[in-house]
């Protein structure tokens, strides 16, 4: 009795996630394909490599999550996070700490900036966004001087190579981030304010929510999420150009957080979800690699997915969320 | 206190981008004595911001229409790849057609997805961008295209030439921006853009057809933008595949300097042109003042905020009276 009740609501969980999240289906999908076509694929190191390279734009698509789910979009996290890499490596001849500090409040900054011009000025998101992500290329190259600049800390290129119990760290990292994330949103009142003002922002705020701070926090958590994007790319090349996040990674983490089922309207989606999108599209272009695709048609593909699943998302509306 | 600045700012609207225009002109012929104000560096800027403002005359329409193209910059790379490499092949006229028709086809697919899909534009054209510079990378193989003997064929007329004194491109600027003004103030299609944009449900009571308008307004930039990379590609006769790249922030500052209103309904091709033209001015001053082409983007986020920031309270201002 008492067993089949537990299998019963296994099989209810595991339902359930399908439905809410029909990524994991497309997950397992492009996993059988890619190791049936691609030959070194299903080798332990190439698992923890995919990992690895997941865990820089998952930071990002974090924190794209909080933000889309609100509502809006950053177009600007990809230069956010070439400044806050940039940063984080120019900034060590005043010690790592420093350095690392630094990006966290630039990052931070961003974010707040782009915030307050959405909130405050009611600027159209798209539009503020937009200019930062220029502006702050600007700030790159002004700050680098068109160079591509070197780590002089040892350690923490070390830091960025290492592994605990065969997993890469930052990928442990990212995860633990993801599940604080999740967490935030599902059990916080400002997850629940998020989903609220995602859903329908005037009754939301008929409701009583706050919804200018939530949207301002939520900004800043993304360029957060860029920040640590940016300290961990930094910390894996133990360097920074200034051409990092230029032109499209902006597209990669919105396809990826789109895909991982979040409403382009806001109101609806997940963090453990986004992690799905975030695998797929990080076994499409490992696999790429391994075949010896040329880059491009990896983005041509990335452009494909997002416009797809935009399509997808404007047909099969979910009839309850 | 309030009424005061309201009116201030009211003043300012009225007029505010020829105040602007002419306090910038001042301000630049006063710091760069000289060099700024002289006939060759006016027909510099004028040649440089002509394809920005080719596309411009599509982009405000676009916008107008309430949605957006970022997919110009890719399609500028591709347009004048296109270009470049049929001409050696197939002749400069047989190369200028297919380059504006590939335009006008990529326009016409986002405008489909966009005006009969019912998609979002600023997705869908973010997708198109990854796609358009995918596909421009997979046409060259990412190589270097080029004319072989520049010298032999009149096809740099449109990108050099002079007739009287003026630079051709500028008179291509001046003829498009006449017919799209025209078009956009004195035709029953302009006044069914403007009623889309403006008021949709509204526009669709009246029995516009609306997909259909938002379709056109797209394949009307895709075509401008097929003959800014021609003008690109006459002018260079050689293209690297990013060439166009970046293009889209430049057109949408300019629009958006030029006060079309970002909520769609209100649009003036002179003014978007005279906001190109502060942008092209801009970035030469930067430059005669010995500073790195780079700082224009810093510049660019402050005043792309600045400027829709007033924008936006003068509008707040007007709807408190």
């Amino acid at each position: 009795m008492i067993k089949t009740l537990k299998a019963n609501s296994i099989y209810r969980t595991i339902r359930k996630v399908v439905i809410t999240g029909p990524i994991w289906a497309v997950l397992l999908g492009v996993f059988i394909i890619a190791s049936v076509v691609t030959p070194d694929f299903l080798s332990l190191r190439n698992l923890t490599n995919i990992l690895l390279q997941s865990s820089l734009n998952g930071m990002l698509a974090i924190g794209m999550t909080f933000l889309m789910i609100n509502g809006y979009f950053d177009l600007s996290v990809g230069t956010a996070m070439g400044f806050c890499a940039v940063l984080t490596i120019g900034m060590q001849p005043y010690g790592l700490i420093t350095a690392i500090l630094a990006a966290l409040v630039a990052g931070l900054a961003i974010g707040a900036i782009n915030g307050l011009f959405v909130v405050k000025a009611k600027i159209n998101a798209f539009v503020v966004t937009l200019a930062a992500f220029i502006g702050l290329r600007g700030l790159i190259f002004i700050y680098t001087g068109e160079r591509s600049i070197v780590g002089q800390v040892d350690g923490f290129a070390t830091f960025g190579m290492s592994e605990i119990l065969g997993f890469p760290t930052l990928a442990l990292l990212m995860l633990v981030f993801l599940v604080i994330a999740e967490f935030t949103l599902r059990k916080t009142g400002h997850g629940r304010n998020t989903y609220a003002i995602g859903g329908n922002a005037e009754a939301a705020r008929n409701a009583g929510v706050p919804v200018e701070r939530t949207t301002f926090i939520n900004f800043m958590l993304c360029g957060l999420g860029a920040a640590i994007g940016g300290i961990f790319i930094a910390s894996r090349m133990n360097a920074a150009t200034p051409m990092l996040g230029w032109p499209d990674t902006n597209l990669k983490i919105i396809a990826t957080v789109a895909l991982g089922g979040t409403k382009l309207r806001g109101g609806f989606g997940s963090m453990i979800h986004t992690l799905g999108g975030l695998l797929t599209l990080a076994i499409i272009s490992n696999s790429m690699d391994l075949l010896n695709v040329p880059s491009f048609y990896n983005r041509l593909s990335m452009g494909l997915i997002l416009m797809l699943v935009v399509y997808i998302d404007a047909k099969f509306k979910p009839t309850a969320a | 206190m309030n009424r005061a600045v309201s009116k201030v700012i009211g003043i300012g609207k009225q007029q505010g981008l020829l105040v602007a225009f002419a306090v910038l002109i001042l301000v630049f012929s006063l710091t760069a004595p000289g060099l700024f104000l002289t006939p060759k560096n006016i027909t510099l800027v004028l040649r440089q911001i002509a394809i920005w403002g080719v596309i411009a005359c599509g982009m405000t329409l676009v916008i107008v229409s309430g949605h957006w193209d970022l997919s110009v910059g890719s399609l500028t790379s591709l347009t004048t790849v296109v270009a470049i490499t049929l001409h050696d092949k197939i002749g400069p006229i047989p190369a200028i057609i297919i380059a504006l028709l590939v335009g006008l086809l990529s326009g016409m697919i986002s405008g489909y997805l966009v005006g009969y899909q019912k998609l979002n534009s600023l997705i869908i054209t973010l997708g198109m961008m990854g796609v358009l510079q995918a596909i421009t990378l997979i046409y060259t193989g990412g190589k270097y295209s080029r004319i072989v003997e520049p010298e032999e064929t009149w096809f740099s007329f449109i990108g050099r030439g002079f007739v009287w004194q003026i630079p051709f491109p500028v008179i291509l600027l001046a003829a498009i921006g006449v017919v799209f003004t025209i078009l956009l103030t004195r035709t029953v299609y302009g006044r069914r853009v403007r009623a889309v944009g403006g008021n949709p449900v509204a526009s669709k009571f009246t029995g516009i057809r609306e997909s259909f308008v938002v379709m056109s307004a797209f394949m009307l930039t895709g075509l401008l933008t097929g003959i800014g990379g021609v003008m690109l590609g006459s002018r260079m006769m050689a293209a690297q595949n990013y060439i166009g790249s970046g293009y889209e922030f430049q057109v949408i500052t300019g629009v958006i300097l030029g006060g079309t209103s970002l909520t769609g309904g209100e649009g003036n091709i002179f003014k978007s042109i005279i906001g190109i033209v502060i942008i092209g001015m801009l970035n030469n001053w930067f430059i005669l003042m010995g500073m790195q082409y780079y700082y224009q983007w810093a510049a660019q986020w402050v005043i792309i905020l600045a400027v829709v920031w007033i924008d936006v309270a003068g509008k707040r201002a007007r709807a408190m009276e």
